[in-house]
């Protein structure tokens, strides 16, 4: 007897949404099989990668990033201006690492002022992220949004604590893309799409961001749980969870022990910049292989490896 | 796969004898079909019904044990295809890459590595389980190597497609039930003879999935069973879609021919990229590899690799736990903080990772709190006064410090005027809602 395949077909197909203006404008979304498993059907746009800068590097900043963009100095601008030239990432997060209350608490309107001079240096899409603090990020989302109108970027993200705000300032009135995000659960993640729909923002306008944990801390849940939302918005043709997803992989991978403990403290590890690398390569080939269709990355390399990766197998 | 209440009841002899322990044969094939009950409970069943039975409810994807002594892995085994399905069963085996090509200094820093990367982590002995050696040209260099690698103690890969040579190589490590890789439609003939009297398993590979599965047929014809199904392919495109195919048509598909482990040579589709591997490789974690094969292990390539496999392979339904114990941070002196929290592993990494950021020297004490969140753990019982009175008893702290100062978790600030009753002597403090705040309080708390 032969081999017959065993190929899959799904009813549900990801809606695709679209980022950006002009010529580096891109797609993501539209697959109606699993990821990369293009032998079952279509697997929609290529996921994309992208690079995270800040307003301004963070106190835990290592040597290893300060030495890749000092010629950038303190300007968040030239900053962006030279990943892009240098790296092509397939878009930019722009995170507000110095507007959070408990930090620098720089006020929106200086956020919205470097959002806005970040956005006019680069020409791939930007995603905007803020400082974790849900009332401040409402706020900024919202002066962000107006301050960018027409330059269809990403707000990263709303949640269940203020997505009205965020979801009707960034989709409805000023027609930017919004982020909703849940952490780590299907159903959590099903809650906030229909709070969103409800409120009046359509799927083409919204990408899931359900949550991250780096390899070894806990990433179980995250693949289990895009794994369930990939088996029921394209088995069951689940409509409330057919977004596209992003991952903000570097906001979680250097964090952790692998990648921030200094080689005094653990002198059989090697050297700690290659160690965040490799944490950062690993968690986001893995978010790309459970469902990720876009991935942020803060690491040149680990840019340039997850590219190639997506190359290899898309 | 398995069969139904009805296709058992049709085995059963239909006499209602009530033996089993069943009121009809009919309840007892429901109970059978749904695996709560063995098939030999009932007196009567004859050999050959039991025969159909257990082909029908073996597994789809055979396991079998590689490798003898401490280095004894198990493959296969696996009955789904997404972990939140069914636990994921049988870590895939990680082999670093040897070949007869390889210069005196390649291969002594290989093995330094090899050694020198066994680390613990949660409970588990992480390090290279196995080495694959691989006859390229020279058969003296790569029976050479063989002897070089064996006092390692894995277990041993051998890859050649001459018979002969297999030969010689597998009599050097006949003892720790080796596997034969390279067998293949020209080779296939001796190659099982080999596998058969050695009585190890034996890797197949071929140019196509269709002429793999052919391949397989022959081997099960000429009556081997513990089979491993290279999927590498050509390129890393390939690997993925063979590899899932492979499992796929076993799993979903119930084809016991392809019911088999896989093995991917990541080291030779990554084209000699240690970022690319690290990539591939926790694909294949995730994307059905059965043995992953490295071209090196350093530990920036394993702690990811080995982490991501952890959580994988871990139950769905039984949360990651963390020994309950102090655990030191930055030389804590007799003056320094106890933090409290749970042994649920996540939290743990979460609060740890944060107490290390803060660069402030720290106590984490951890009690044994079922395994639960600190919310959880506290709803259910397991986090208490008389369960923190008791750890901080049981762990000697107060022998130790000269300031007792024990921090709680702020989401259980409730607990503050119980512990305090339990801990005469201890100044008991509110410690953050979020872990991402421990930095800032502990700079503060000094």
């Amino acid at each position: 007897m032969g081999y017959k395949k065993t190929s899959k077909k799904y009813n549900g197909t990801i809606k695709k949404v679209s980022l950006g203006t002009g010529d580096k404008a891109f797609e993501v979304g539209g697959r109606n099989a699993m990821p990369f498993y293009k032998f079952d059907g279509d697997i929609g746009e290529k996921p994309k990668v992208g690079i995270e800068i800040m307003d301004e590097a963070p106190a835990t900043w290592s040597q290893a990033f300060a030495e890749l963009y000092k010629e950038a100095g303190d300007d968040t601008a030239a900053w962006a201006k030279l990943v892009e030239e240098k790296y092509a990432p397939d878009f930019i997060c722009l995170r507000f690492e110095g507007a959070d209350p408990n930090g620098k608490n720089k006020s929106t309107d200086e956020c919205v002022e470097i959002a806005k001079k970040v956005a006019e240096a680069i020409t791939v899409p930007l995603v905007v992220a803020g400082s974790k603090n849900d009332e401040k990020d409402a706020e900024l989302f919202q002066k962000v949004s107006e301050g960018l109108e027409g330059k269809n970027i990403l707000l990263l993200s709303a949640k269940e604590e203020n997505y009205k705000t965020v979801g009707a300032a960034g989709a409805l009135a000023y027609n930017q893309k919004v982020g909703a995000e849940s952490s780590v659960d299907i159903n959590l993640a099903k809650q906030l799409n229909i709070l969103m729909g409800q409120l009046g923002v359509k799927k083409e306008s919204t990408i899931m961001d359900v949550g991250c944990a780096a390899a070894g801390y806990g990433y179980e849940y995250v693949s289990s749980t895009m794994d369930r939302i990939l088996l029921a918005s394209l088995g069951q043709n689940d409509e409330t969870l057919q977004m596209p997803i992003i991952t903000p992989v570097a906001f979680d991978v250097w964090a952790v022990k692998e990648a921030v403990a200094s080689e005094e403290d653990e002198p059989t590890w090697g050297d700690v910049t290659e160690r965040g690398i490799h944490m950062e390569v690993s968690t986001a080939t893995a978010c790309l292989v459970s469902g990720s269709d876009m991935v942020i990355v803060r690491h040149p390399k680990s840019l340039e490896t997850v590219k190639n990766f997506i190359n290899a197998l898309a | 796969m398995g069969l139904t209440g009805l296709e058992i009841f049709k085995l059963t002899p239909r006499t209602n004898c009530k033996e089993c322990g069943f009121p009809t044969c009919m309840a007892f094939s429901m109970k059978v079909a749904s695996g709560a009950v063995e098939i030999e409970k009932c007196p009567y069943i004859s050999d050959e019904a039991k025969e159909k039975l257990s082909d029908a409810t073996a597994p789809p994807m055979k396991t079998f044990v590689i490798g003898k002594g401490e280095a004894e892995r198990k493959i296969g085994g696996e009955t789904v295809l997404y972990r939140h399905e069914k636990t994921l069963v049988n870590k895939p085996v990680v082999a670093i890459g040897f070949d007869d090509t390889m210069d005196d200094a390649v291969v002594d820093g290989k093995i330094a590595n090899i050694k020198k990367v066994d680390y613990e982590r949660i409970g588990e002995q992480m390090n290279a389980e196995a080495v694959l050696v691989k006859c390229v040209e020279n058969k003296e260099a790569f029976l050479a190597l063989i002897d070089k690698l064996s006092p390692l103690n894995k277990v041993v890969l051998i890859q050649t497609k001459d018979a002969d040579i297999a030969k010689e190589a597998l009599e050097k490590v006949k003892d720790t039930n080796p596997v034969l890789l390279g067998a293949n439609k020209d080779n296939i003939d001796g190659f099982v003879e080999l596998a058969k009297a050695y009585k190890i398993a034996l890797g197949l590979e071929a140019d196509t999935l269709e002429n793999l599965y052919d391949l397989v047929q022959v081997a099960e014809k000429a009556g081997h069973k513990e089979l491993i199904l290279n999927t590498t392919g050509k390129n890393a495109g390939e690997a993925f879609e063979s590899t899932v195919e492979v499992r796929r048509a076993a799993i979903t598909g119930g084809d016991r021919t392809f019911g088999y482990p896989s093995i991917v040579m990541v080291n030779e589709i990554a084209g000699g990229d240690a970022y690319m591997e690290t990539a591939l490789a926790s694909a294949f974690v995730l994307r059905y590899g059965s043995i992953i094969v490295l071209s090196d292990l350093e530990y920036s390539k394993a702690l990811p690799l080995f982490g991501l496999r952890q959580n994988i392979y871990t139950d769905p339904q039984k949360p990651m736990r963390v020994e309950p114990k102090v655990y030191n941070f930055g030389s804590p002196k007799e003056d320094s903080p106890v933090l409290l929290t749970v042994d649920f592993a996540l939290t743990y990494f979460v609060v740890s990772g944060e107490i290390d950021r803060s660069k402030a020297p720290a106590y984490l004490l951890i009690p044994d709190a079922g395994g639960y969140s600190v919310l959880t753990s506290w709803a259910a019982g397991k986090l208490g006064g008389s369960v923190i009175r008791n750890a901080v008893k049981e762990s000697g702290l107060e022998e130790k410090l000269t300031k007792k100062r024990l921090v709680l978790p702020g989401k259980v600030a409730v607990l503050k005027g119980d512990v305090e009753e339990e801990l005469p002597g201890w100044e008991i403090i509110v410690g953050p809602d979020e872990a991402m705040q421990i930095p800032k309080f502990l700079k503060e708390l000094a």
